[in-house]
Order: structure tokens, then C-alpha cells, then sequence
């Protein structure tokens, strides 16, 4: 049972998690470790929304990554703020324009990797220029706060623990019944592995990869919706740290970057850590390059150890 | 030439449980031809990977042009002493060119000017192996067909630059090679034997074993079982030896004749006939390798220029790249194509997914303790019932199968052949690409292709290797 347990990848990103939390709680002496847990919930499910987005992209084989997540984010934010302008009244409507737009993108992504048979690393790349762009000229410079229904919705938590972080949990199951139990769910894992066998198996390559494009995209709208409800306004740079962040924690999560093989509960281990190493590495009074290093080395460590022994 | 090229004694070898060699006695003469025969997982492959040395034998000691090889026998002092081998799973590097190739296995080919001389050594063995080979050496790996790739190994694994060449080991040479090229290969083989090289043979094509080979070794469970001169040995005896039965067989009567049309289809390169599939029928397509089989049984799967009623499944026979995910378990290998039928209320039913593949574990008699492990698990042949299951468990009325026994040994073959027949007794279509002639007596009938064209058409009564390889090459009349 332990062994069965052990062999799992997404192990290893709960117990860095663990192990960071406890190196910090022991600095504190003990201070503040229930707070340092209900923050990082709340910051980390913002990247496990769009981190299960990029997990299903990289599953879909090699190649395979979404870059113009930041971008969509940061659109999806702005045009929320903007249709809603404060009006309780016009969130469903705010809604539904950020996450049109937000699907949008994902099909264009698509379109450019298909139609124009463009690399999708180069694809969604210059696609999130267009997209930060248009946030640019659509938002420019105004500074909206979100409805307060939505403010505290993002905010709200019981005992300790946030709303939205159940929320994102009902998600994250969401998407692992996805994964094993419906057609498209195998079809991205069977893509992954070889989109020949699997278009020979009587399987759709392309709706999968339109489908897994435009649902990243989506999560990426999603995340920003509430993203803008959470700190109280769009920003345009508010997508920027979820480039790395997004692919870090399928990585780190255990997900194939060769595809075909996706993890769920490593994604959400992998989100935790990345925010508890940030927070231990402050309250060590690292400075920033310090920082950035430390976390560049705990990263790569994580992944040898999980990597290794998925290896076998 | 005389004397021993190589020598094995009392070798073993264990995959953990697995036993997979156990003390195998062998030894190569020079200037020999010996062929090799066995059930897939016999030890087959294994043994020669030792030979190669690729893999270290747990037991054993293994002796070469009659000195004891002490020291470790690895892939490096195998290739010094002159051992080469084409294995099954073909091993160039498919964003190389052909002499790019031939450079990874020579490396006293530097220098200004390698290129050259390197295009020059393959381009003469491609010629003197397979005459009219249409390849060239700056064609990259990745743009030949399957057949063609093969060929350029097999060259390269005679081609010499310094040192010599003691022995090489064909393991299922003609598996992807046509009629006309497998011939080429097996008449090179006995020129380059009576030079003094030694060759070992491995296929499961017994009528080319015994025309070739000069002495039979038959391997069964990891040891060698009968070890005798070729002319010892008849198809039959050296089948019992193998442990398993010779079946004849041939197909009834045509009874299909008023039967619906499922397939019909036109190649795009036109030619006199085109091709009609009928239900329940087993339609096999032949002629050389390469010349549209494979694109005509691609047409028909997208169903561009092909008119065809019901679905589809198609069953490759280039398991790597078409066919197994590597990742899965059987079980979720088998089920690929039933997926969609599966589902109750929207999602699948994973009682009901283990169900069907177990079924059909069962029915395709696949070797494995748990459909739960890993396809890899499986050997070769096993993997391809697999494939078979995934596509027979399917809801398709009709099945397309790309030379879907490729590399599979004679007892699953029989076994294939009559799940084949049963399945098209209940009414189910086959279209069956096969390089080999054997595999059309299982068919009702046959079109043989050529530059991308059908060239005959031939019934049950006419499918003879004679005829087959008559209109492969027949020019059309001006």
C-alpha cells in the first residue's frame, strides 16, 4: 500500500509542500501556521485553475503548450471589470463577455496551429501579444473595482479555509473524472501518446487538441475573473507571474511533458509548494535574487526526485 | 573458410521471474547460414541480444573465432569483432539521411570528405543486395516507406570499412520486405556465406528458413530443442518441433456473391479495376511492397474517393508508431475503439470497460496474468492480438489491416487466421494488406497492386504465388 502510494509522482510535490511548510512554521516557532495555510490556498487556486488548463494542452503531446495564458487572464480581467463597472446587476453579463472572449482566444490559438501550421509554443505566444494588446487598448488605464458580490465571493472563507479553494477542489475532481471516464478525457491521453495510433483507433486528434486549446483558454478567463474579484480590480499585468507558474506546477505535479500521462493532485501539491517556498524563503528574510535562485534550485530538485523515479 | 565464428555455452539469462534464457548451447560455424526458429518469446530476440551484446547473460560463457571472451562482452567489443545485427524494431535514425547512417555504425568514416565516401559504400551494397532499390543516400530515413527503411539497414549491416565481418544476425529480415526483395535478400545471403561470413537467420517464414539456412536450430521455453542440417527438416517436422500443429486450410466456396456492398473504391492512380468488398467477405491486397496498398487502405479509413457503408476499424501492423499507446494498461489498449459505446450517461462504464477486455483477453487467448499490466509487458505478437482485440471488440462492420502479422510467429498467426474467418462468418468485411502470398489462401479474393494502381483482380481459384507475381510485374500492354 505504502509502496503503491510512494510510486505515484504527485507524492512528492505534497510532501516538498509539507516539508516546506514545516521548515517555516518551525523558523516562526509555531506562529501563524494555520494563516500561512489558509494563504496559500487562497493564492494557490488560482494556479491550479489555469495549471489544469496546461496540463490537459501538455498532455496532448509534445509541443504542446498554451503561453498566451497570462495574456488571456489579464483580458478576461479587464473586460470583466469593464462590462460590470461596478454594477452588481451586470456581473452575469461581465461574466459571460470575459469568458466568450477567453474561449475566443483558445480557438485562435488553435486556428493558428492548424490552419497555419505554426508551432504552438510560437502560436500562443504571438497570440497573447495580440490578446495583451487588445487588454491595453480596451482597458487603458482605468482602474475598475469588481461588484461586491464577486469581491466577496473571492475573498470569503470558512474556518480558515477559502470558499473558492472547494470551489477549485470540485473542479479539479471535475477534471479527473474528465480524464479516465469520458471520451474526450482518453482521447487527450491517447493523443498524447501517439496521434497517429490514436487517429487509427478511431479517435478525433484535431477536436481533441480545438477542445483542450479552448478550455485552457477558458480556465485562463476564469482565473481571471476572479483574479480581479480577489485584489479588487484588474490590472494589466496581473497574469504575468502565471507563465511560469502554470507550466512549473504541471511539471512539478508530475505530468508527462512527452504527454499522455496527466496528474491532477499533483498540480494542486505542486501550486502549494511554489507559494510555501516563496512564503519560507520571505520569512528567512531571503533577499529577492536569493529568492529567485532558491526557488529555481527547488524546483529542479523536486523534479529529479519525482522524475527519477517515474523512470523506473 | 572453417573454423567457429561464435560460441555460446550454458547461457542464461532472467527478467526477474521471467526465464527467458535457460542455457542455451550454440554454435556458428564460419561461412555458415544458420537459421533460427521459434514461438515469439521462445528467447529468440533475447538470445541474440546477447549475442550482440546488448544485454549481459546472467550465466555462461560465450566464445568468439574459438577464443573465450572473458573480458565483457558488450555492444562496443561486438561491433570491434564484426557482429551485426538487424533487429525487428528497426534502428536508424529517421531524421538521417541514409549515409548520415551508415556513418553512426563506421567510425573510421571522418574526415574530409566522409559524406562521399560513405553515400558511395551504401549505394554499392544496396546495389548488389537489392538490385532496382530506388533508394538513394541522401534520402532521409523518415521519408521511405517501411520496406525501404528495411532495406537500407540490412545493406548497411554488410557494409565494411576497416575489420571484418564475422557474423550477422537478420532477425525477421523479410518481415516488411515484398516477395521480389525478400527473394534478393535470401540469394544475398548465400553469396555472402560462401565468402566466409556467417549469418544467422531468424524468421517466421519456414519456407524461407529451409530453402536458405543450411543447418535449423528450434528454439522453445528459453532453450534449444532440435538442432539439425535444413535438408533434416520438412515444413511439418519443423513445425511439430516448434510445438504446434500445421493446420491446412482454405476458404469455402464463394457465398458472398449477392451479398451487400460495403467498400468501393477506385485508386487515384486509376488503373482497369477497382476494388469492391462485400459483406462478410476477406479481400486481401498484395503485390509489392509499397505500391499503394497502404494509401488505399488509408483512403478507404478517411473515406476520401471510397464509397463505404458502416464503420470502421483499421488494425496496423507497424504496432510502434501506428499502433500501441505505451503508457496503457491492455485492457485500456483493447478498449480504445469501444469507447464511445461504453458510456452510460456520458461517462464510461469502467465495469463494463473491464468486462470487454477481458472478453477478449480471453477470446484472442493474449499471455498475460492481468490485463491491468502495462502493453509492454506483452511480446510482440501479443501486443498485435491486442491490436486485433481492439479492433474486433469494436461495433465496426468493416476492418482494414495494414500486413497486420508482421513479425508474428506461426502459432498466433493460425490463431489470428481463424478469428479472421470466424469473425467474417458472422459477417464482418476484411480488407487485408499481407506481404506475404501464404496469407491470401484465407481470402475470397485478391487485387494486386502496382504504381499505386490495381493491375488484377484474381478470385479464390486463381491466387497463386505464380499469378500474384505475375501481375505485380506484368507491364501494361501499349
Amino acid at each position: 500500500m505504502m509502496g503503491k502510494l510512494l510510486r505515484q509522482p504527485w507524492v512528492y510535490s505534497f510532501g516538498a509542500a509539507i516539508a516546506v511548510w514545516l521548515a517555516t512554521i518551525a523558523y516562526t516557532e509555531g506562529q501563524g501556521a494555520g494563516a500561512i495555510l489558509t494563504a496559500a490556498l487562497s493564492f494557490a487556486t488560482f494556479t491550479i485553475i489555469v495549471g489544469l488548463g496546461q496540463m490537459m494542452v501538455i498532455t496532448t503531446g509534445p509541443g504542446n503548450v498554451d503561453l498566451s495564458i497570462p495574456a488571456t487572464i489579464t483580458l478576461s480581467g479587464v473586460i470583466a471589470m469593464k462590462v460590470m463597472d461596478e454594477d452588481t446587476g451586470r456581473m452575469a453579463i461581465g461574466i459571460l463577455a470575459a469568458l466568450g472572449a477567453a474561449a475566443a482566444v483558445g480557438a485562435f490559438n488553435y486556428g493558428l496551429i492548424r490552419l497555419l501550421r505554426i508551432p504552438p509554443i510560437i502560436a500562443t505566444l504571438s497570440s497573447s501579444f495580440l490578446v495583451l494588446s487588445t487588454a491595453i487598448s480596451y482597458g487603458r488605464g482605468i482602474r475598475i473595482k469588481p461588484p461586491e458580490p464577486l469581491a466577496q465571493f473571492a475573498g470569503a472563507q470558512v474556518l480558515g479555509i477559502p470558499i473558492m479553494a472547494v470551489a477549485v477542489l470540485a473542479l479539479s475532481i471535475a477534471m479527473a473524472v474528465v480524464l479516465s471516464r469520458t471520451v474526450y478525457g482518453r482521447s487527450v491521453l491517447a493523443v498524447g501518446q501517439n496521434s497517429r495510433a490514436a487517429w487509427l483507433a478511431g479517435l478525433n486528434a484535431g477536436r481533441t487538441r480545438f477542445v483542450t486549446y479552448v478550455l485552457s483558454a477558458f480556465l485562463a478567463g476564469v482565473c481571471g475573473i476572479l483574479l480581479s474579484g480577489f485584489s479588487r480590480g484588474a490590472a494589466l499585468n496581473m497574469g504575468e507571474e502565471f507563465l511560469l507558474a502554470s507550466i512549473a506546477t504541471v511539471v512539478i505535479g508530475g505530468t508527462s511533458v512527452a504527454g499522455g500521462r496527466a496528474n491532477v493532485p499533483g498540480i494542486w501539491g505542486a501550486a502549494l509548494f511554489m507559494y510555501l517556498l516563496v512564503t519560507m524563503l520571505n520569512t528567512f528574510g531571503a533577499s529577492a535574487g536569493v529568492r529567485l535562485i532558491l526557488t529555481g534550485l527547488m524546483i529542479i530538485g523536486v523534479i529529479v526526485l519525482a522524475g527519477g523515479e517515474e523512470q523506473r | 573458410m572453417s573454423g567457429q565464428a561464435i560460441r555460446l555455452d550454458g547461457v542464461e539469462k532472467s527478467f526477474g521471474a521471467v526465464r527467458a534464457l535457460a542455457g542455451v548451447d550454440l554454435t556458428v560455424d564460419a561461412g555458415e547460414c544458420l537459421g533460427l526458429v521459434g514461438h515469439n518469446g521462445a528467447g529468440k530476440s533475447t538470445l541474440m541480444h546477447v549475442l550482440s551484446g546488448n544485454l549481459t547473460p546472467s550465466a555462461g560463457t560465450l566464445s568468439i573465432g574459438g577464443r573465450p571472451c572473458s573480458g565483457g562482452w558488450t555492444a562496443a567489443a561486438a561491433q570491434a569483432e564484426g557482429v551485426r545485427c538487424v533487429f525487428q524494431e528497426l534502428s536508424l535514425c529517421p531524421n538521417l539521411t541514409v549515409a548520415e547512417n551508415v556513418r553512426i555504425v563506421h567510425r573510421s568514416l571522418k574526415g574530409f570528405g566522409w559524406k562521399g565516401r560513405a553515400r558511395a559504400l551504401i549505394r554499392q551494397k544496396l546495389d548488389e543486395i537489392f538490385p532496382s532499390h530506388g533508394i538513394a543516400p541522401d534520402d532521409e530515413i523518415a521519408g521511405l516507406a517501411i520496406g525501404q527503411r528495411q532495406m537500407a539497414e540490412i545493406a548497411r549491416a554488410f557494409t565494411v570499412t576497416d575489420g571484418k565481418l564475422r557474423l550477422v544476425i537478420l532477425d525477421e529480415p523479410t518481415s516488411s520486405l515484398d516477395a521480389v526483395t525478400a527473394r534478393q535478400l535470401l540469394a544475398y545471403v548465400k553469396r555472402e556465406t560462401a565468402r566466409g561470413t556467417s549469418i544467422i537467420l531468424i524468421s517466421h517464414l519456414l519456407g524461407e528458413i529451409l530453402s536458405t539456412a543450411g543447418r535449423i536450430v528450434v528454439m522453445k521455453d528459453g532453450k534449444t530443442v532440435a538442432d539439425r542440417k535444413a535438408g533434416d527438416f520438412t515444413r511439418n517436422s519443423l513445425v511439430a518441433a516448434m510445438g504446434s500443429e500445421a493446420r491446412e486450410h482454405t476458404r469455402g466456396a464463394a457465398r458472398t456473391a449477392g451479398a451487400e456492398v460495403m467498400v468501393s473504391a477506385r485508386p487515384r492512380s486509376g488503373g482497369p479495376a477497382a476494388l469492391e468488398a462485400r459483406k462478410g467477405e476477406i479481400i486481401g491486397l498484395t503485390g509489392l511492397a509499397g505500391h499503394g496498398q497502404t494509401r488505399m487502405l488509408l483512403r478507404i479509413y478517411e473515406r476520401r474517393e471510397a464509397q463505404v457503408t458502416g464503420r470502421l476499424a483499421f488494425i496496423a501492423g507497424d504496432r510502434q508508431s501506428d499502433g500501441v499507446f505505451n503508457l496503457w494498461s491492455i485492457g485500456r489498449n483493447i478498449t480504445t475503439r469501444s469507447l464511445a459505446t461504453l458510456r452510460r450517461g456520458g461517462l464510461i462504464d469502467l465495469a463494463a470497460e473491464a468486462r470487454l477486455a477481458g472478453e477478449w483477453k480471453d477470446r484472442m487467448a493474449i499471455r498475460t496474468p492481468d490485463v491491468n499490466n502495462n502493453i509492454l509487458t506483452l511480446s510482440g505478437g501479443n501486443q498485435q492480438k491486442a491490436l486485433f482485440a481492439r479492433a474486433l471488440a469494436s461495433d465496426a462492420a468493416v476492418i482494414l489491416m495494414d500486413d497486420p502479422t508482421r513479425g508474428v510467429d506461426i502459432g498466433t498467426k493460425q490463431e489470428v487466421y481463424a478469428m479472421i474467418r470466424a469473425e467474417a462468418g458472422t459477417g464482418r468485411t476484411f480488407i487485408w494488406y499481407t506481404t506475404e502470398i501464404d496469407e491470401l489462401t484465407h481470402c475470397d479474393r485478391a487485387y494486386v497492386f502496382r504504381n499505386g494502381a490495381i493491375a488484377a483482380a484474381l478470385g479464390a481459384d486463381e491466387l497463386t504465388e505464380e499469378k500474384v507475381l505475375q501481375a505485380s510485374f506484368a507491364e501494361p500492354a501499349a
